[in-house]
């Protein structure tokens, strides 16, 4: 096991003297800042000359556009797609969505024109002074409608599914439905374009720089030493400004170019949730094949994912979840088959989890059915099952060392009395179910191979300073990133600064996003700081700095040796490594109101090397709330492909009221290949609330398939219970 | 209007039913107070009138005329506020930091000794998707420990 | 963002005298006080008055007090003098309980009784307490003071009996003779609107109170008959459903609400 705090041999580097920044909670870099109102976010920036824009957009679901009447004087600016210097879509995977509609939307709340004007209250209730005339088509909301547009289709095949059915004594099946969840990031989108000459510099608050680069590159039709993207401290994004953020840049570089002024656009709480991505809604169909002493023989997986109007990010959603589908069971005959499917409904994107949740959600539910149906114990089940180290996976990866599904079972088991609470609780309103599940860090496949992410650390009088296009979220990237530096190095931490993610500065270091910000970016940084450290020899910084100045170092992503995937046939080592987790939740179920509250959420996670303890277990508290609201609460509620609760106060997530008491613990089993042994740790702990959730339902009573739970589905099984029992 | 604000009176001009955060982030150029809904619901934009937590969204200027009003800026000035701030960035209590300035001055009204259920209470008007709240009770409890007691 | 301040009128009234007589000389004036609905309607586009004027300095309007047995709340008591008054708490729990259930701290500290009761939301926290408590509204003019039942105040969707140009000045709640029971049930534990609350009192009068299944809070005066006299639970919950009308909306279910409904006056009746 790697231990940071001790001097001698590191790699190729000789570390001198101990830094002790990794694994300790060092104080965070963005902490003083936020907690003076000194941190400043989009809203809080102005440019001399700035004016506000605003969108106008489609209030149909589908149909063509034939007229527009625009009742504006001509103080105002309005620009629609022919004011597009480039091509008009935003850059991304599929050249599908339109950067502003030209005759034709596809999606209620679909751009189609841009308004600016000096005076951002002249701008309230634009929209009313425009009308559209649209030739409706009838839209269509149902995913597994055969006529739709795929975006994709994947298949996984791992031995012979009719070799594993032959030889199991009984066969279960069950269907598993998710629902849209909302990223509810507390600050809204918002972005600052600032015009100069034959260049666009955008402001904004956001998780991938380059992403918006591109977009921009593409939309502009510069050349990339012509753009620069900065990020501003972010108020939240977990996925919700992944993607989306690229559309909103190209909507204010669009006016920025019309108006030639800075232009300012941000969205307000009912815009945002009106128009932004949304968690893909899913239909996951099993059907497994078991022995009577409860071994899993045959999984047949069929994923069905809701993509909204235009692919945006589905490919790579539906990818995640397929590969996570069969969950962390081992099993020598699986078929998965994916698809993501268009409807008219607002394009759906990133959320943390990233189709993990939705799959996971399904296997984690069925699991306890097929539990139940072989009258064995839950835990006794995935013991059964559960992956081990040099097991493989479905797409016939190989576990290292590392793989814990028993660890992390075990302790979760034990720090929640499972079993005994099983028993006593049985017959009562109250429950107690888990999940067993997994995730893998970093892009699929060959993902991070393309992405060939760079990372630079330059020498300072006092120190070094990182220069990544990682971004801080709230996560703690700074931070983290800081303390690898300090230890690889061997200066301390608050000898280390973190630079702005300006493209203008920082190397292309890949998204903000998959888990990957300490395990591949802060591996390349290790890498720096290392390389760095054998030139300084036995010189501290400010010593070599005084003599000859600064120098900088870049490494560039290199996989780890052995890593082989095959996009065609979708086999092969998916990821690097995967992070472990389990929940048990006790719950309790109102019998007057159906309303449910969560006793005590037990989360135990294993992720390689804990760099900043403090932060790593707010990123699991923080997942772990929101899976909860997933399973509980959180309804996005469609009308018409419309939402219909676009207001905070209708869209459900925890109050200070409703938190969940939690129980955290850390497991720590190294990563070879990653920085100080740290796996990925983001998104994992969203993956297991909701099942647990459901299989505590279960326990109680409430045989529920589908997330979220509300008090009024609760009431509807109850019935339907009570109906049954009366025959 | 003559408003003061962290401790300084100010003139100022402007119509009074405008939203009083308007007025401290653009009129007064204080911006660590945010918008987070704009409806009374996130309770990012609270700040403190007479000692009161309210969210300035939605309170008229015309109802902090004459009154002390206590943005995040001026939080330091009290131990408890000044406490509440290191135990955040030490305990885990902000991580994007959007909710923190809200979140800090909703805490301010508590005393030592206050129970879970307390200060569940005084911030339940306060919304955070990062922490999950833990972290954020755990921090208020800290600062908390440091304050004399006083009388409710 | 705002309905834009620019278009809006603010009077300033110093006394409540003076508030009075501009009300006299045009009742159309918005009265606005803790505002806590009003800005939230501003920012939807759902408050469509422009001109306003503006009660929250008006000291007649404030204190909570007893008098001849009849607790008197000043229209502008904020939930949290509420909340703190020892009058209240003693004579009223079932209205601390209800305050305690609004919005946060925030709301709280700004949010006035008498609002609730102007702004007659089918959902407003307290309305069904003060129908259960039998409580009355003191209503004033330039042309003087009277006294309304809190039973038949509202005549239905957001409309009352209050006459143009008359303020609330006070709710006077008489001795509460009997249990108090209250129950809301929202979309989570604060910060929330009610899919279904409940208010009742047992003693030698039985009086049951719902609030978000109307136009307008519901005294639900068959159910309680029924119970007055020594009926079922379950005749009482079916007459009770022909008393309310839920409806389906983006929080709750018609037919949750009516079972809620239902199981709330069996937990009230059985509650020891």
């Amino acid at each position: 096991m790697l231990r940071a705090s001790v001097p001698g041999t590191y790699g190729n580097a000789r570390v001198p003297f101990v830094a002790g920044a990794v694994g300790s909670n060092v104080r965070r870099k963005d902490g003083d800042a936020k907690v003076t109102g000194a941190a400043k976010y989009i809203d809080d920036l102005t440019f001399p000359g700035m004016i506000y824009g605003a969108t106008v957009r489609s209030t149909i679901p589908r149909g063509r556009l034939t007229g527009r009447q625009i009742s504006l004087s001509p103080d105002f600016i309005v620009a629609d797609y022919r004011d597009i210097p480039g091509p008009n879509f935003v850059a991304l995977i599929d050249p599908d969505q339109p950067c502003l509609a030209v005759d034709q939307v596809r999606h209620v709340a679909e751009p189609i024109l841009l308004i600016g004007h000096a005076d951002k209250h002249a701008l309230i209730d634009i929209d009313k002074r425009i009308t559209f005339d649209y030739e409706k088509q009838a839209p269509n909301y149902d995913p597994e409608m055969p006529a739709n547009i795929c975006f994709k289709q994947i298949s996984i095949d791992k031995g012979k599914l009719a070799l594993g059915f032959q030889v199991a004594d009984l066969v279960i099946e069950g269907e598993y439905r998710t629902a849209h969840q909302e990223q509810l990031y507390i600050e809204t989108n918002g972005v600052i374009a600032v015009p100069g000459d034959g260049e666009m510099t955008v402001y904004g608050s956001l998780q991938c720089p380059y992403y918006v680069h591109k977009a921009l590159v593409v939309l502009l039709k510069l050349s990339p030493d012509r753009v620069r993207v900065v990020q501003t401290e972010t108020g939240g994004g977990f996925g919700g400004k992944e993607e989306y953020p690229s559309m909103l840049a190209c909507h204010a570089a669009i006016l920025a170019l019309k108006a030639n002024r800075p232009v300012k656009m941000i969205y307000d709480r009912v815009e945002d949730l009106l128009a932004t991505t949304k968690r893909h809604p899913s239909i996951v169909r099993h059907r497994t094949g078991v022995t009577n002493d409860g071994r899993i023989t045959a999984m047949d997986v069929n994923v069905v994912m809701d993509g909204g109007a235009y692919a945006t990010l589905s490919a790579v959603v539906l990818s995640r979840g397929v590969i996570h589908a069969a969950g962390p069971y081992r099993c020598d005959h699986i078929r998965i088959r994916g698809r993501a499917m268009m409807t008219n409904t607002p394009p759906n994107g990133a959320f943390r989890g990233f189709g993990a949740p939705q799959t996971q959600f399904a296997i984690e539910a069925h699991i306890d059915r097929i539990a139940e149906q072989l009258s064995i114990d839950p835990v006794r089940l995935r013991e059964i099952n559960a992956l081990k180290p040099g097991d493989t996976t479905a797409t016939g990866q190989k576990l290292g060392k590392d793989a814990s599904a028993l660890p992390v079972l075990r302790a979760a088991v034990k720090r929640s009395q499972f079993n005994k609470k099983r028993k006593q609780l049985a017959g009562t309103n109250r429950g107690i179910g888990l999940s067993l599940f997994l995730h893998g860090s970093g892009f699929t496949g060959g993902g991070e191979i393309k992405l060939a992410s760079k990372a630079s650390l330059e020498l300072t009088a006092r120190g070094a300073r990182i220069l990544v296009a990682s971004t801080e979220i709230g996560q703690g990237t700074r931070t983290m990133h800081a303390q690898i530096v300090a230890d690889a190095l061997g200066v301390p931490y608050d000898a280390i600064d973190v630079n702005e993610a300006d493209t203008r500065f920082v190397p292309d270091s890949g998204p903000t996003v998959a888990s990957r910000t300490c395990m591949i970016v802060g591996k390349l940084l290790e890498r720096c700081a290392r390389e760095m450290r054998t030139r300084l020899g036995k010189m501290t910084p400010a010593q070599y700095y005084k003599a000859h100045g600064s120098f900088t170092v870049t490494q560039e992503y290199e996989p780890p040796p052995g890593l082989l995937w095959n996009d065609e046939t979708y086999a092969g080592d998916a990821y690097g490594s995967y992070a472990w987790g389990c929940n048990v939740v006790e719950l309790e179920v109102d019998p007057v109101t159906f309303e449910v509250t969560p006793i005590n959420v037990v989360a135990v996670a294993e992720i390689g090397k804990a760099i900043h303890p403090m932060m790593a277990i707010g990123q699991i508290e923080g997942g772990t709330a929101q899976g909860i609201g997933y399973a509980l609460t959180e309804e996005v509620v469609m009308k018409d492909g419309r939402m219909a609760n676009a207001q905070l106060t209708n869209y459900i997530i925890p109050t200070p009221q409703d938190a969940a008491p939690m129980d955290v613990e850390l497991l720590e089993s190294p990563y070879k290949h990653g920085p100080f042994g740290a796996k990925g740790v983001g998104e994992m702990p969203i993956d297991g609330p909701a099942p647990a959730v459901i299989n505590a339902l279960r326990h109680c009573g409430f045989d529920i398939r589908a997330i979220p739970a509300t008090p009024e589905k609760l009431m509807a099984a109850a019935e339907g219970r009570r109906l049954k029992a009366e025959g | 209007m003559r408003i003061t604000i962290n401790g300084k009176t100010r003139t100022i001009k402007t119509h009074p039913m405008k939203r009083l955060l308007d007025v401290i982030r653009e009129d007064c150029g204080l911006t660590g107070t945010k918008e987070g809904c704009g409806e009374g619901e996130c309770g990012a934009c609270t700040v403190l009138i007479d000692g009161v937590p309210v969210d300035s969204c939605i309170v008229p200027v015309a109802h902090a005329e004459g009154r002390k009003v206590v943005t995040i800026e001026g939080a330091s000035a009290t131990k408890l506020g000044r406490a509440l701030q290191d135990a955040f960035v030490v305990h885990g209590g902000a991580q994007c930091g959007i909710c923190t300035p809200g979140m800090i001055l909703a805490a301010t009204p508590l005393k030592k000794g206050d129970s879970l259920d307390d200060i569940k209470f005084a911030l339940a008007g306060n919304l955070c998707r990062c922490t999950g709240y833990p972290a954020i009770f755990r921090s208020v409890k800290t600062a908390l420990k440091g304050k004399r007691a006083g009388r409710r | 963002m705002p309905a834009v301040v620019s278009t809006l009128a603010l009077e300033r009234p110093r006394s409540l005298k003076a508030a009075l007589a501009l009300l006299a000389s045009e009742p159309a004036l918005t009265p606005i006080a803790g505002c806590t609905d009003v800005y939230v309607g501003l920012h939807f586009g759902t408050m469509r008055e422009r001109r306003f004027i503006d009660l929250w300095n008006l000291k007649e309007l404030r204190g909570i007090s007893v008098d001849r047995d009849v607790l008197r709340i000043g229209a502008l008591s904020t939930y949290t003098e509420i909340i703190a008054s020892k009058l209240v708490q003693k004579r009223v729990p079932m209205l601390i309980a209800a305050a305690r259930e609004v919005g946060g701290a925030q709301i709280q500290n700004r949010g006035t009784l008498g609002g609730n009761v102007a702004n007659a939301s089918p959902a407003g926290d307290t309305l069904p307490v003060l129908a259960a408590a039998n409580a009355r509204i003191v209503l004033r003019s330039q042309a003087g003071t009277r006294t309304v039942p809190f039973d038949g105040f509202y005549t239905g969707y957001r409309a009352s009996v209050r006459r143009p140009g008359e303020l609330i000045v006070a709710i006077e709640i008489p001795r509460i003779d009997g249990r108090q029971w209250w129950r809301k049930v929202g979309t989570r534990r604060a910060q929330a609107i009610s899919k279904i609350m409940m208010a009742a009192v047992r003693g030698p009068e039985v009086r049951i109170a719902i609030g978000s299944v109307g136009p307008t809070v519901i005294l639900a005066k068959s159910a309680a008959a029924v119970l007055a006299r020594g009926g079922s639970i379950v005749d009482a919950q079916a007459a009770l459903l022909n008393e309310i009308t839920p409806i389906d909306d983006v929080r709750s279910t018609r037919e949750y609400r009516a079972k809620v409904a239902a199981n709330l006056l069996e937990s009230f009746w059985t509650a020891k």
